[in-house]
This record gives C-alpha cells, sequence and structure tokens, in this order.
C-alpha cells in the first residue's frame, strides 16, 4: 500500500548551552553576533558533546539531538522509546513548535495537537466550564468547535457536576480528566502524547488510551507517543522509534524498538547479573555472593528468554554450626508481590550442622516458569520458627528480565492473563472402554 | 526509518514547515487573527479572576485610582502645594493616574509576557503575538473602566461651568490609542530582552516610576523650568498628555504640531518591538 508521509524530520539537532546564564552568556552573544555580520558560521556550532547525562563533559555546549532523520506514515501510531535524556521531549517540543532546531527542518501536513502537558493555561479560579473555552482556544480550537464539543467533552471527563466550580476546587484526578478530555477532542491531523497518562485512575488510563487507539485506528490520525510504560506502548502503536543519547538508533516495529530498549537498561544498574551481600560479622551464617545461570551456565546477561531455565549460585559462609538457620529465596514481580518463595533449609544436610567454611550451593529451577516482565529474586536467611520480618537481609537480589524473543506460545506474552508460564507435557491416551 | 520507500517526496505539499531560520517580516498576522478567540478569551480571563474572593469585586476598578488620587492631593496639594493650574485638583490627578496607569500596566506586563507565562508558551504552540495582544486588549477596558469614574467628576465640573472642554476630545481615542502602541512596542522589546538577561525587567520598574515624573502626569507642564524641558522634549508622552488633558480640562495652550513626534516615535517602536519579538519567540524557551 503506498501511504503518504504525515510528517518529514531531515537532520534535525538542537544544541543547549549548559550551566547558568550568566556573565559568559553576553560576550558568547556577541561572538555570535560578530560572526554573524561577517557573514561566518556561529562558531558555537561546531563545538557541543553528545548528550549523556552521566558522563561530566569539557563542553558547555551539548546536542540534545543530533542528526535525527525519519518519516511517519500518515496513520501511523508510533511509540518514542528511550532512557531519560535520550531527546524524546526535545523533539516533542521541536515538533510542538515550543522551540525552534538548531539545523535541519521539519515538515508536516495538516495540524499538528500536542499534549506535552494536559491543562496547559488552566486559571484556578474559573470554573470547569470556562477552563475548557480556554484550554480549548489554547491548543487552537475556536470558540464555536470549542461549544460544538461541550458536552462530548464533559461527558468523556466524567465530572459534570463540578462543571460550574472552580477548578481549584477539583481534586488533582478530576482536573486532568477535564484537562485529557479537553485535549482528546482536539481535531486534528497528527497527535502527539507526551506520558500525560501516567496521573489518573486505572479507569481513566484505559479510556485514554481508548481514545488514543480510536484517534489513531479508527479516524486515521497520525500519533506519535511517547512513554517509560511499554505495555500502553506496546498497546496503541504499531511502529517504534528507539532514541539514544539525542539520536534514533532503531526505527522501525515496535517489538524490536521495545526489545532495543529493554537490552540498553540492561546495561543500567537497576538489572543486574550477581550480587555481593554484606558482611555481617556478628551472624553465625551469610550470603556472600550470588550469582544468576542460564540453562546452568553463569551469564552476564539478565536479559533470559522466556524458556530459558533459571538458576543460582550461592556462595555461603558458615561461621559456626548453625542448627536452625536457612536460606530462602522469593521471587518477586515489578509490583514485589512475591510470586514464589522457597526454603533451602528444608534440605537438612545442605547447611544444617556444617563445619565453618565456605560453601557453594547451586539452585535450579527444572523448568521454566515465568511469564515476560522483570523480576527480582532475594535472598535472605532464616530462622526456624521465627517470622519473614525476623530474616536477615544483608544485600539486595538479583534482577532479570524475561524477554519473549521467540514466543512459542502466546501464554507467555504479559498480556495474556495467568502468573505463571509452565509448558505442562502432552500425551495422547487410548481410550479405554 | 524505511518506512518511506515508495513515496516520491519532491511532489509533497506540506502545510508547515519549521526551520531553524525564519524570516525577519515573516509576522504570522493571518495566524494571529485565526486565534482571534484565544484573544477574546484571555482578556476575559483576565476581568474574571482579577477579582475572584473578594467582597468589593470590580469596585476595586475605581477604588484603587481614588484612593490613588487621594494620596497624591495631600501630598502634592496640601503639603507641597504644587499647582494644578487652576483646575479642580481630584479631576486633574484622576486624568493624569488613569492614563497613565493604563500605559505603565500595559508595558509592564507586556515586557513580561515570556517569563509570566513560560509555562504555558513551553508546552503549547499558538502564536505568541496573541499574548501581548490580549494584554493591551485588558487593560483597555479595564481603562475604559476607570475612566468612567473620571467621567462623573468630570461632567460634575463641567456643569459647574470650572473646566472647558473643547473640539479636542474628538483626538482622545488617538491619544490613547498612541499610548497603546507605545506601551506595547516597548513592551515586545523588552520582553525581548527580558528572556535571557532577567537584569532588564528590574531596570524597566525603575525607569517606568522616573519615566511618569518626566511627563506631566502629576503636575502641569506650565510648572516644568525652560531648562529641564530641552532634555525633556525627547519624551513621547509629554505631547500626549499634554493633549489628553487640554481635551478634557481646557486648561494651558495646545499646539497639535506637538503630536507629530509621539506618532512617529510609536510608528518606529511597534514595528522594532514585533521585529524582535518574532525573531525571540521562537527559541525563547531554550533561554528563558
Amino acid at each position: 500500500m503506498n501511504k503518504s508521509i504525515a510528517l518529514d524530520i531531515q537532520n534535525v539537532s538542537k544544541q543547549y548551552r549548559l550551566g547558568k546564564v550568566g556573565t559568559g552568556t553576553l560576550s558568547h552573544d556577541l561572538n555570535r553576533w560578530w560572526a554573524s555580520i561577517r557573514g561566518k558560521e556561529d562558531p558555537y556550532l561546531k563545538i557541543g558533546e553528545t548528550n549523556d547525562r552521566t558522563k561530566k563533559g569539557s563542553s558547555e555546549y551539548v546536542w540534545a539531538l543530533k542528526d535525527v532523520d525519519f518519516q511517519i506514515e500518515q496513520g501511523d501510531a508510533v511509540g518514542i522509546i528511550g532512557r531519560n535524556g535520550a531527546g524524546k521531549s526535545t523533539l516533542l517540543k521541536l515538533l510542538s513548535r515550543v522551540t525552534k532546531p538548531t539545523t535541519g527542518s521539519i515538515k508536516y501536513k495538516g495540524r499538528i495537537a500536542s499534549l506535552l502537558e494536559v491543562g496547559t493555561g488552566f486559571h484556578p479560579e474559573m470554573t470547569g466550564r470556562e477552563n475548557i473555552y480556554l484550554n480549548g482556544a489554547i491548543l487552537g480550537m475556536t470558540k464555536k468547535e470549542i461549544a460544538r464539543k461541550f458536552d462530548e467533552i464533559v461527558d468523556f471527563s466524567g465530572v459534570e457536576r463540578y462543571i460550574d466550580t472552580p477548578v481549584k476546587r477539583y481534586s488533582s484526578g478530576m482536573y486532568v480528566r477535564l484537562a485529557f478530555a479537553v485535549a482528546a477532542h482536539l481535531e486534528s491531523e497528527i497527535l502527539i502524547v507526551d506520558e500525560v497518562l501516567a496521573v489518573g485512575d486505572a479507569e481513566f488510563q484505559k479510556k485514554c488510551l481508548g481514545k488514543m487507539g480510536d484517534v489513531s485506528k479508527g479516524e486515521g490520525r497520525t500519533v506519535l507517543f511517547v512513554s517509560h510504560n511499554m505495555g500502553s506502548i506496546k498497546a496503541l502503536c504499531s511502529k517504534g522509534l528507539f532514541m539514544e543519547t539525542g539520536t534514533v538508533k532503531y526505527a522501525g516495529d515496535i517489538d524490536s524498538s521495545i526489545q532495543l530498549y529493554m537490552e540498553s537498561n540492561a546495561g543500567d544498574a537497576i538489572l543486574k547479573t550477581s550480587s555481593i551481600f554484606n558482611d555481617l560479622p556478628e551472624k553465625p551464617m551469610v550470603i556472600n555472593h550470588v550469582q544468576l545461570l542460564k540453562n546452568g551456565q553463569p551469564t552476564d546477561s539478565p536479559l533470559l528468554d522466556f524458556h530459558d531455565k533459571i538458576g543460582f549460585e550461592i556462595t555461603l559462609s558458615i561461621k559456626e554450626k548453625v542448627a536452625n538457620r536457612g536460606i530462602v529465596i522469593y521471587c518477586k514481580d515489578q509490583f514485589d508481590t512475591i510470586m514464589l518463595n522457597f526454603d533451602i533449609s528444608t534440605l537438612e544436610n545442605l547447611i544444617l550442622h556444617r563445619d565453618s567454611g565456605v560453601y557453594k550451593i547451586r539452585v535450579e529451577y527444572p523448568v521454566p516458569f515465568l511469564k515476560q516482565g522483570t523480576y527480582t529474586f532475594d535472598f535472605e536467611i532464616g530462622h526456624f520458627g521465627s517470622t519473614p520480618d525476623q530474616y536477615e537481609r544483608n544485600g539486595i537480589g538479583i534482577d532479570i528480565d524475561i524477554l519473549s524473543k521467540h514466543i512459542r506460545y502466546q501464554a507467555a506474552d504479559k498480556k495474556r492473563p495467568g502468573i505463571f508460564n509452565i509448558e505442562p507435557t502432552w500425551q495422547y491416551l487410548k481410550a479405554n472402554l | 526509518m524505511p518506512l518511506e520507500s515508495n513515496v516520491v517526496k519532491k511532489q509533497e505539499h506540506w502545510d508547515e514547515v519549521i526551520t531553524s531560520k525564519t524570516g525577519l517580516f515573516d509576522l504570522k498576522l493571518r495566524e494571529v487573527w485565526k486565534y482571534r478567540d484565544l484573544v477574546s478569551l484571555l482578556v476575559r480571563r483576565d476581568f474574571v479572576t482579577s477579582f475572584k474572593q473578594t467582597i468589593l469585586g470590580p469596585l476595586w476598578f475605581f477604588i484603587s485610582p481614588m484612593l490613588t488620587s487621594a494620596i497624591y492631593i495631600i501630598i502634592f496639594t496640601v503639603i507641597a502645594r504644587i499647582p494644578t493650574d487652576g483646575i479642580p485638583p481630584i479631576l486633574f490627578y484622576l486624568s493624569g493616574i488613569t492614563l497613565w496607569n493604563y500605559f505603565s500596566s500595559a508595558l509592564t506586563l507586556t515586557s513580561n509576557v515570556f517569563t509570566a507565562n513560560a509555562n504555558v508558551f513551553g508546552k503549547v504552540y499558538f502564536p505568541r503575538l496573541v499574548m501581548p495582544l490580549s494584554i493591551i486588549i485588558s487593560r483597555l477596558m479595564q481603562f475604559g473602566v476607570q475612566m468612567l469614574l473620571f467621567f462623573v467628576f468630570w461632567l460634575y465640573y463641567w456643569m459647574q461651568g470650572v473646566i472647558e472642554p473643547n473640539i479636542w476630545l474628538l483626538a482622545v481615542p488617538y491619544y490613547v490609542l498612541l499610548c497603546s502602541i507605545i506601551a506595547m512596542g516597548l513592551g515586545l522589546i523588552f520582553s525581548s530582552l527580558t528572556t535571557k538577561y532577567k537584569d532588564v525587567s528590574m531596570l524597566l520598574g525603575f525607569c517606568i516610576q522616573l519615566w511618569m515624573y518626566a511627563t506631566p502626569v502629576i503636575y502641569p507642564s506650565s510648572i516644568m523650568p525652560a531648562s529641564v524641558k530641552v532634555y525633556l522634549q525627547y519624551n513621547p508622552m509629554i505631547g500626549i498628555f499634554e493633549g489628553f488633558k487640554y481635551a478634557f480640562l481646557g486648561k494651558g495652550s495646545f499646539d497639535p504640531t506637538i503630536l507629530f513626534y509621539p506618532t512617529a516615535f510609536a510608528i518606529i517602536i511597534l514595528a522594532l518591538g514585533v521585529l524582535i519579538f518574532n525573531k525571540v519567540e521562537k527559541s525563547f524557551m531554550d533561554t528563558v
């Protein structure tokens, strides 16, 4: 199918100056001006560094975006993902014409409506009704358009009862509902949304996503959506744009973009394949170190495919003989719900009554059981007869990420119901009369 | 992005092109016109919200110039004994204060337009000129309301035969227009400077105060010494205020040629202001 391009971004870069605006600014401005009247290029455009917020740079100038170049076809829903500081918001700012690019050009067809924030220009003293009109006008609607959609907006927001009350009396949820309702009824060919769904209750978030889905799928409008919530990105978008340090690293289908994003996160301190625990000198037994095993082999990557077998190698110091201790392993999901817990102490010969020394224990789960997602394994030392809050926690656990790189069974997909994914064995039995 | 393979780019028609360079004279006035509803809603917002949760409400429009006039009468007429050219002091001060308040508030608010609206400007695009325009219009309406108070006193003294209004009353809208243009033009210039150098807004507050004393607002120009007048002839507001007061109060002398300079000044300042504003608005978010 031959679809037309709705948005064309060519070699767009954006340079920012770091630090404070102060006395140095004037001299730089004068240099710039002097260069421009002599017909020379801006001297500060040549310098500048890649924007990596974690590293200390030598230049005051950074490129928040560098040579960004892509096209979006009409009717596509594109998820823009990347870690903090990757340039997502800068890109959206340029698209919304809040600021202009340093170099390059952006071309588009139709109107762009951008929701970098909901409720821009809401005045707390004014009523919901007055704010709908004002906010709508700020977003580019005419009074007539707003009047025509007024009932629809109020209905969508679900705050009809408060519509003639000043919005400063609203709960923050109601405020956001009203604000999003106005924005959702904008008539534009291109809609840009920046993580505004983070607020509001679950029901409303669902409603917003539904509305945005209608916009892109039903009405054939182009949607650009920035979020850190991979679930909503995946639900809404068919295309993805993965950004890192101001450049577009990948543009294509959404699944690959998300996977690249997850893998880029893996280098971060958040996900770990091994953990060194603090020594607690007064304790008779401590865990020194835990290493993640993937299919029985130590691995450096915290990314496991869902049918990899998970295991751990635990290094343990026993300082004196223990009769009532054991290791407890918890597996928690991203919401800290304990999915699984297992006491090694029940295997008595492993720990109990051993001489002091350093021991290694290998723990392996015989079948894959976790679905796609991020999980944490915590290792604790428990006493017999004590409650979990008395357990000794001398460190943090291991985080792993289960990907569905090669989904053979749909059941491993996070969106499918169920907590665990355990593949049963199948066998045909002869029907016996 | 490998999405565009089978599209011929050359024949595309684009509704909008954003680049780093913008034309100096690309004022997008048509776009401002498209957003006229926003201007009217912003003016409405200013009116509706200015006296929310006050008991006296819109009465404050009248109370504040009355109080200011009372203070000036006490200080300048009673204590310092500065003459008012035989005009009743309340009328003299009210006329000057009402027009000057309009001018100075319009100028101050316009010059702060970027800093005061940074949160809105940073999130949504609309032609930025909408904001200063709505400020001027909303101040103008406030000025209109306050003039009602002045008219009450003015009619009373006119009936009494104390003052002699004349045909120059027809020129009053023009004086107000000149004030608006100068306030907006200067405001736009200063607003563009404040985005980067906040020093400017500090300086401006002081300058406006000084400017009031360099203009016959609270004293008649007849008491201005000739040695000072030489320096003050470049003040465009003098002609405007003299014309304004002469039209209503009919005291003193008035030479219409004095208006040439303020007119030229207003036109040049507005043109300059709009050009600078237009240049800055594209990227002010990076510096504000």
